[in-house]
C-alpha cells in the first residue's frame, strides 16, 4: 500500500522549476562566481601589502585622529552653514526648474513625440555627468567657493528630480485630466487642476529626499574646491591637522544625521 | 439641436467606431443609448464634444459643423457639452467644492483660476448645484472620502455648474449599486426636465433605459440599428439591438428600493 503510493507520488508530482531553468540558473550562479573569484584575486595583486599590511598602517593612523580638538568648533560653524546653504539653493532652484521640465518629459502630459524625447535624452545626459566632475569643471571656471558648488548641485540634482517627478506624473490618474479637457479647460488649467492636486505629495517629499543628497553630496564637493565645511576639512587634511579634521567629520555626521531625519518625518507625514 | 450627417469614424488602428450615422437629436429630449460593449455607444457621445474625431461626415451642433473645430473654437464648444464620466473623473485628492467649481473652468480665464479667483457668483452657482443633488454637507470632504453614488452626484453637481446646453453621460450608472444607480438617473432625470437640458445617456441597462428614456437609440458595430420613442420598445427591440436574447445581466434591477 505504502510502496503503491510512494510510486504514484513520484511519477505526478512535477518539479517546481523546469530541469532548464535549473540548469541555466546554475551555469549563470558558476558564471558569477568565477567573476568575483578572479576580480578578488587580481586586486589582492595589485594591494601593496594586502590587508595584513593596511590594517597595521590604518591602526597608526586612526590613533592620530584622537581626540577630536574641541576648540576647532566655534570656528567651523561658518562653512557649516554655508554648506546647509549650499545645498537649500540648489535644491530651491532645482525644484523651480524642475517643474516644466518634468512636465515636458512625461509622455503622457506631452503628447508631442520629438519635444518629449528631446527633453527626456537632455535629461539622460544631465545625468550622466557625475556631480563632482561637474564641481571640478566649475571651480576651474569660477574659481573656488560656493557658486561652482551650487551650480554643480543644481544640475546634479535637476536631473534625479525631473526624472523621478516625470516618472510620478505618468503614473497619475488621467481621468480628471479628460473631464476638465471634456468641459472646456486649457491645457494650464488641466495641468493645475487635476495635475498638480496629484502629484503635489510626491513632490514634495521628493524635493526633501533630494535636499538630504545635496546636504551630503554638498560636503564631497567642497573637497575639490567648491566652498563650504568640505574645503575646510580638505584644508586640515592636507595640513595633517588630523584632530581638527575628526571634530570636523563628527560635526557632519551629526548635522547630517539630523537633517534626514527632520526630513523623513516630514516625508513620512505626507505620503 | 445635434445633428450626424453621415458620420463614419475610424479609429487610426482599424476599428470602426461609427457608420454612416444620421441622427437628429432635438433640444429638451432625453435619449438613451443602448447597445452591447463596442458597439460604438461611447464614440458617439464622445464625438459630440470632440472627445474623438469622426473621420468623415458632418456633425452639427446649434447648426454648426463641429469636426472643423480647433483650439478656441473647441473649448467653447465643450463648455456647452457636459459630460459625466462611469468613474466619476473626480479629482480624488481635492475637496468637493474644488471639483465642482472646476465645471468653470471653460469659462474662467487662465489666471483667474489659478489664483482661486473664481468670480463670487461662480462660488454661488456651485454651491447651488451641490445643493441640488444633496450633497451641499461634503462641500470641504475630499472627493475619496465620497461613495460611489455620493461622488457621481458631486460630478453631475460640476456638470450644472458648467451650466452647458447638452449632458452627456457615458455609463453614468456602470459602477454603482441598483438603488444609487437609481438615484443618479433620477436626478439626470430630473434636471433635464427642469433645466431643458438635452441629454444623451449611454446604458447598457434594459430596464433603466426603458424606465428613464424619452427616445432609445440602439447600436450595433457602430450603426443605429433602433431610433424612436420608448413607447414602441418592446423586448423584440433589444433583442434585435444586442443580436441575441435578453439575459438576466441586461437588467439593472431594483426599482422599487430606490
Amino acid at each position: 500500500m505504502t510502496n503503491e503510493k510512494k510510486t504514484i507520488t513520484n511519477r505526478d508530482v512535477p518539479a517546481i522549476y523546469p530541469v532548464k531553468t535549473k540548469i541555466q540558473v546554475s551555469v549563470i550562479f558558476f558564471v558569477v562566481l568565477a567573476i568575483y573569484l578572479t576580480s578578488m584575486t587580481w586586486t589582492q595583486s595589485q594591494m601593496a601589502g594586502g590587508f595584513t599590511g593596511a590594517l597595521g598602517n590604518m591602526f597608526n593612523v586612526m590613533v592620530k585622529f584622537f581626540p577630536p580638538n574641541t576648540a576647532v568648533i566655534p570656528a567651523v560653524w561658518g562653512p557649516m552653514v554655508e554648506t546647509i546653504q549650499m545645498a537649500i539653493i540648489a535644491t530651491t532652484v532645482a525644484a523651480i526648474l524642475t517643474v516644466p521640465l518634468a512636465l515636458l518629459a512625461a509622455e503622457n502630459v506631452t503628447t508631442n513625440k520629438p519635444l518629449y524625447l528631446i527633453t527626456r535624452t537632455f535629461l539622460n545626459i544631465l545625468r550622466t555627468i557625475p556631480d563632482l566632475v561637474l564641481a571640478v569643471i566649475f571651480v576651474g571656471l569660477f574659481g573656488i567657493g560656493l557658486f561652482p558648488g551650487i551650480l554643480a548641485l543644481i544640475i546634479f540634482s535637476l536631473g534625479i528630480l525631473a526624472k523621478l517627478i516625470s516618472e510620478t506624473i505618468e503614473a497619475v490618474d488621467m481621468n480628471p485630466m479628460e473631464a476638465m479637457r471634456a468641459s472646456g479647460a486649457n491645457v494650464f488649467q488641466m495641468i493645475w487642476y487635476a495635475l498638480i492636486p496629484q502629484v503635489l505629495p510626491q513632490y514634495v517629499s521628493l524635493v526633501l529626499y533630494v535636499f538630504e543628497i545635496n546636504i551630503r553630496a554638498s560636503v564631497v564637493l567642497g573637497l575639490v574646491g567648491a566652498g563650504g565645511i568640505g574645503l575646510i576639512l580638505n584644508q586640515q587634511l592636507g595640513f595633517y591637522n588630523y584632530p581638527n579634521a575628526m571634530m570636523i567629520i563628527i560635526i557632519i555626521f551629526i548635522v547630517v544625521i539630523a537633517i534626514e531625519y527632520i526630513s523623513t518625518k516630514i516625508r513620512e507625514a505626507l505620503i | 439641436m445635434i445633428q450626424f450627417k453621415d458620420v463614419d469614424l475610424v479609429y487610426p488602428n482599424g476599428t470602426v467606431g461609427l457608420k454612416n450615422v444620421n441622427l437628429t437629436i432635438n433640444d429638451g429630449e432625453f435619449v438613451v443609448v443602448v447597445g452591447l460593449s463596442g458597439a460604438g455607444k461611447s464614440t458617439l457621445i464622445r464625438s459630440i464634444n470632440r472627445l474623438v474625431t469622426p473621420t468623415s461626415g458632418e456633425l452639427l451642433v446649434d447648426n454648426e459643423d463641429i469636426l472643423k473645430y480647433r483650439g478656441s473654437d473647441l473649448r467653447k464648444l465643450r463648455t456647452k457639452t457636459g459630460m459625466i464620466f462611469q468613474n466619476y473623473n473626480l479629482v480624488k485628492r481635492s475637496s468637493v467644492i474644488k471639483n465642482v467649481l472646476a465645471g468653470r473652468l471653460g469659462h474662467t480665464g487662465t489666471l483667474r483660476s489659478i489664483f482661486n479667483a473664481y468670480k463670487k457668483e461662480d462660488v454661488g452657482l456651485a454651491y447651488e448645484s451641490l445643493k441640488r443633488v444633496n450633497i451641499a454637507e461634503k462641500i470641504y470632504n475630499r472627493a475619496d472620502e465620497l461613495s460611489g453614488g455620493q461622488q457621481q452626484r458631486v460630478s453631475i453637481a460640476r456638470v450644472l455648474t458648467q451650466q452647458p446646453k447638452y449632458i452627456l453621460a457615458d455609463e453614468p450608472v456602470a459602477s454603482l449599486d441598483p438603488p444609487t444607480s437609481h438615484q443618479v438617473m433620477t436626478y439626470l432625470r430630473k434636471i433635464n426636465k427642469e433645466d431643458n437640458l438635452t441629454t444623451i445617456v449611454n446604458l447598457h441597462f434594459i430596464d433603466m433605459a426603458m424606465e428613464y428614456a424619452d427616445r432609445i437609440i440602439g447600436m450595433r458595430a457602430g450603426e443605429v440599428v433602433f431610433d424612436g420613442p420608448v413607447s414602441e420598445v418592446t423586448e423584440k427591440t433589444f433583442e434585435e439591438i444586442y443580436g441575441r436574447s435578453i439575459r438576466e445581466d441586461d437588467l439593472r434591477g431594483g426599482a422599487d428600493q430606490s
